[in-house]
């Protein structure tokens, strides 16, 4: 069938150029399946969403230097001028922001007692109008009152006694109960402090994004006098851009006793904190289409080769009636062929540096279906390389075989 | 007989131009995926101070919560120590130079009426800080030893900070009023932007330099915040500042200077005895376990290097490997289309050593001009990975002799070394057959 035995026994008399296209197709597949892999798990890490308005907030620090600098007065009065201002939907004091790499994290647990195990949790210490300005959702219980929030010194220890923590969190301390029956439970902060759970609200990721609790968040009903203030202003949608530098200006014209600085958005955040992946994924792709090109050039090249040295076989046996697909098909065959001895290997060698990558860097293990994938595309890459010099070989006049060289 | 190989060479490149070039073409795209990552990761991994990374040691000692060690697994130390292990060590001042220090920050308010205030990042070390890392001075000098007891209000400036608040004048002598203290300038940096920032890679290795540099024991006297991380197993016992310095909650790092294998020994046999004092006084509940680390040990501890820069170190050794068989396919093609001619100079006279010299210049020309395309191509990925990364990767993106020369010769090595299997195969053809059919 398809002249496969003449195929094999003159590839047999020549076999380093085929042997070099299998063993390059091969390093090719292992690289481009490997490559894809760590792509698709990064696309989906940068998928995950924070849980707040993303696309319409931004976050400006207050800091205060001056001698008669009273903090308490500024921060409620930014906090009417803001929550006052056209345009902006909420606006709140905040300790840390979601996603952007610094925060605070303290452990709970269900037992009073430093013998006792605790799960992790980001800390966001925030007003009664928290739950707006980070856009969640209150899923169960309730939200802070005003007459709930109280303020911060900077190196006070104790905590409120109540909290609104995460779905996530509810699950994580309570894994037998149905996060309605969380609501009401008390939680223990710094072994031995109680505190009781208010309300349970939808999904808030941590600031750390490489961090594995990340949807583990509480609000505590906290004010902070930590000299320097964080507020995170959520707009209305399409507004941020506008709004961002009307804040800075308003803050920084309203008391010079302090400095407004680093006003974000929370896009850019988001671009900041992953943009390491966003990188790799930018750099694989680029090396998985030279890589590619590479390859399907030497097919060329190589195929271009053997076409010209074989002239006058072709011509042989086109004199002797092989009609112009017989040739083509010849070519293709051949090269179907040293890429299937080609993909084999190389699903081999993709195992291969899979487990590796799997050890030393705690990547996940492929899928399968990425196998017959990777091997398939190739295939595939192989084919249309050699079209051309195929083509080319067909062309080629029967009465060639008549000529010397 | 070279300049005559080098011209048969320049011949050969010449009638075939689109195999020639296909195979520069293809060693220059490997050895730019390769010099570009071989760069970052050496910059990633170089050695910030070699003259004595291996005389200076990080100190870790086991303060940590009895029930849990500080990381993994239970033989794990916290990264950093508590103020308490701060000051009691450098107190006793057992090492020939020692440094604890932490990160801060304060809002600075340059002198002038048009001048903005704004918030700068400071370094707090004591004076041993700069010998110890040899840190350069433009003008002035460290503060004393005297100073740092005194808990004197004086500050060194990096060069950008004197730039941006004095014009670059000699500032020594002024006053500048820093988080609403008058502090005097005692001293200003020349540039000095160790890569990595060794000394304290808590938020990040390749971070800047701070911008003042002030007595470590002024973070009690002022109130000073914390910067870097702070990690406690334990509450602080009561309320306030003091409360927090007296707490297990590190935030400190301690560095010290230690000439000899000896004085190693002599300083972790100290930390060993301070350990176990403060286990009769009741802390240090944990398993005495103390460690100092030299630079490059704490680096790698650290895990400095980027994971993800070590991948793509590994993945661009292996596209080179794909480049060097493709260009050993194409260069076999192009041997064996030259058997004739090879065949001619056999009869006529030429060793089988003087065919393979010649072709092994004439792959030697291919694999230097793929080189020189090559160190092009990987400015060019630098470039593209500075502006993927953006100011991260700022310092990590420039190319220095030492990586050209390893560039060239890695091109050269390489296509020679994928010349041999063909170059090997053309002197072996018998003259006889190829002259007959002509």
């Amino acid at each position: 069938m398809w002249e496969i035995g003449p195929i094999l026994r003159a590839l047999m008399r020549n076999k380093v150029g085929a042997v070099l296209i299998a063993i390059q197709m091969a390093v090719t597949m292992c690289i481009i399946v490997n490559a894809v892999h760590i792509i698709v798990e990064r696309k989906a890490l940068m998928a995950r969403e924070s849980g707040i308005d993303e696309a319409n907030s931004f976050y400006i620090t207050s800091t205060g230097f001056a001698p008669d600098f009273n903090e308490q007065v500024t921060v409620q009065e930014d906090l009417d001028m803001l929550r006052r201002l056209p345009g902006v939907v909420s606006a709140i004091q905040i300790n840390a922001i979601p996603i952007s790499g610094g925060g605070w994290s303290q452990g709970l647990q269900t037992e009073p007692g430093a013998e006792h195990d605790g799960a992790y949790t980001a800390v966001y210490m925030v007003d009664e109008q928290g739950l707006k300005a980070l856009d969640v959702e209150l899923i169960a219980g309730e939200n802070f009152s005003p007459t709930d929030v109280r303020w911060r010194e900077r190196s006070q220890s104790d905590w409120p006694d109540q909290t609104i923590i995460t779905k996530a969190m509810a699950e994580n301390l309570f894994p037998d109960l149905p996060y309605q029956e969380v609501v009401g439970k008390t939680v223990y902060i710094n072994d031995i402090e109680p505190i009781i759970i208010k309300g349970i609200i939808d999904k808030l990721q941590a600031p750390w994004i490489g961090w594995d609790i990340l949807e583990n968040s509480m609000l505590s009903p906290e004010k902070t006098l930590f000299s320097s203030s964080r507020y995170l202003i959520r707009t209305e949608p399409g507004r941020m851009n506008e709004l961002m530098p009307q804040v800075e200006e308003m803050l920084a014209e309203s008391n010079k006793g302090r400095i407004i600085r680093d006003p974000t958005s929370m896009p850019d955040t988001r671009e900041r904190s992953y943009r390491s992946h966003g990188a790799m994924i930018k750099m694989l792709t680029v090396v998985m289409v030279v890589l590619t090109l590479v390859t399907a050039l030497g097919i060329v090249g190589l195929a271009s080769f053997s076409v010209n040295r074989r002239r006058k076989q072709i011509g042989t046996r086109r004199a002797l009636g092989a009609s112009q697909g017989a040739i083509l098909r010849y070519f293709m065959v051949e090269n179907f062929l040293i890429s299937s001895v080609g993909v084999l290997l190389g699903a081999a060698l993709t195992v291969g540096l899979n487990i590796y990558l799997v050890q030393a860097f705690s990547l996940a293990r492929i899928e399968w279906y990425y196998l017959p994938l990777g091997m398939a595309i190739l295939w595939m890459v192989g084919q249309l390389a050699v079209l051309g010099p195929a083509k080319r070989a067909a062309d080629i006049a029967p009465a060639t075989a008549t000529r010397t060289v | 007989m070279f300049s005559y190989y080098l011209r048969l060479a320049m011949l050969s490149i010449k009638r075939n131009p689109i195999l020639s070039s296909l195979m520069v073409a293809a060693i220059a795209l490997g050895i730019g995926a390769c010099m570009t990552t071989i760069t970052v990761n050496y910059i990633m991994s170089a050695d910030p101070i070699p003259s004595k990374s291996d005389k200076l040691f990080y100190v870790q000692l086991d303060s940590w919560d009895p029930n849990n060690s500080a990381d993994a697994d239970e033989y794990s130390l916290p990264s950093q120590v508590t103020w308490t292990e701060a000051t009691n060590l450098m107190r006793a001042k057992k090492a020939v130079r020692q440094s604890a220090m932490a990160s801060s920050g304060a809002v600075i308010e340059p002198p002038g009426q048009d001048a903005k205030p704004y918030n700068a990042s400071i370094r707090l070390a004591f004076t041993d800080f700069f010998p110890m890392f040899e840190v350069p001075f433009l003008y002035g000098a460290p503060w004393s030893h005297e100073q740092d007891q005194a808990r004197e209000q004086v500050v060194v400036l990096s060069q950008e900070t004197n730039d941006k608040i004095f014009g670059g004048e000699n500032s020594v002598g002024n006053s500048l009023t820093i988080g609403g203290n008058v502090f005097t300038v005692v001293g200003v940096l020349k540039q000095w932007e160790p890569m990595p920032k060794f000394y304290d890679v808590t938020t990040g290795a390749f971070n800047e330099p701070e911008e003042l540099y002030m007595p470590f024991l002024l973070k009690e006297e002022l109130e000073l915040p914390n910067g870097g991380n702070t990690n406690c197993w334990k509450t602080p016992d009561g309320e306030g500042f003091k409360a927090f310095l007296q707490s297990e909650c590190i935030n400190f790092q301690m560095w010290v200077e230690l000439p000899d294998e000896n004085a190693e020994a002599a300083y972790l046999d100290f930390l060993n005895s301070y350990a176990a004092e403060q286990k009769a006084m009741g802390r240090f509940q944990r398993p005495i376990n103390n460690r100092l680390s030299d630079v490059m040990e704490w680096m790698e501890d650290q895990e400095v290097v980027a994971d993800d820069a070590r991948i793509m170190l590994w993945l661009s050794f292996m596209f080179l490997l794909v480049c060097l068989l493709n260009t050993i396919g194409l260069l076999l093609s192009k041997f064996t289309g030259k058997a004739a001619e090879i065949g001619l100079r056999r009869a006529v006279g030429a060793s089988k050593g003087d065919l393979f010299m010649q072709h092994l210049v004439e792959t030697g020309c291919i694999g230097l001009a793929g080189g020189l395309a090559g160190l092009g191509l990987a400015y060019l990925g630098l470039i593209g990975i500075g502006t993927l990364y953006g100011d991260f990767a700022k310092n990590m993106t420039s190319m220095d002799l030492t990586m050209v020369a390893v560039a060239l010769g890695l091109a050269l090595l390489s296509s020679i070394a994928a010349g041999l299997y063909p170059t090997w195969r053309a002197c072996n053809i018998a003259p006889a057959g190829q002259l007959k059919s002509q």
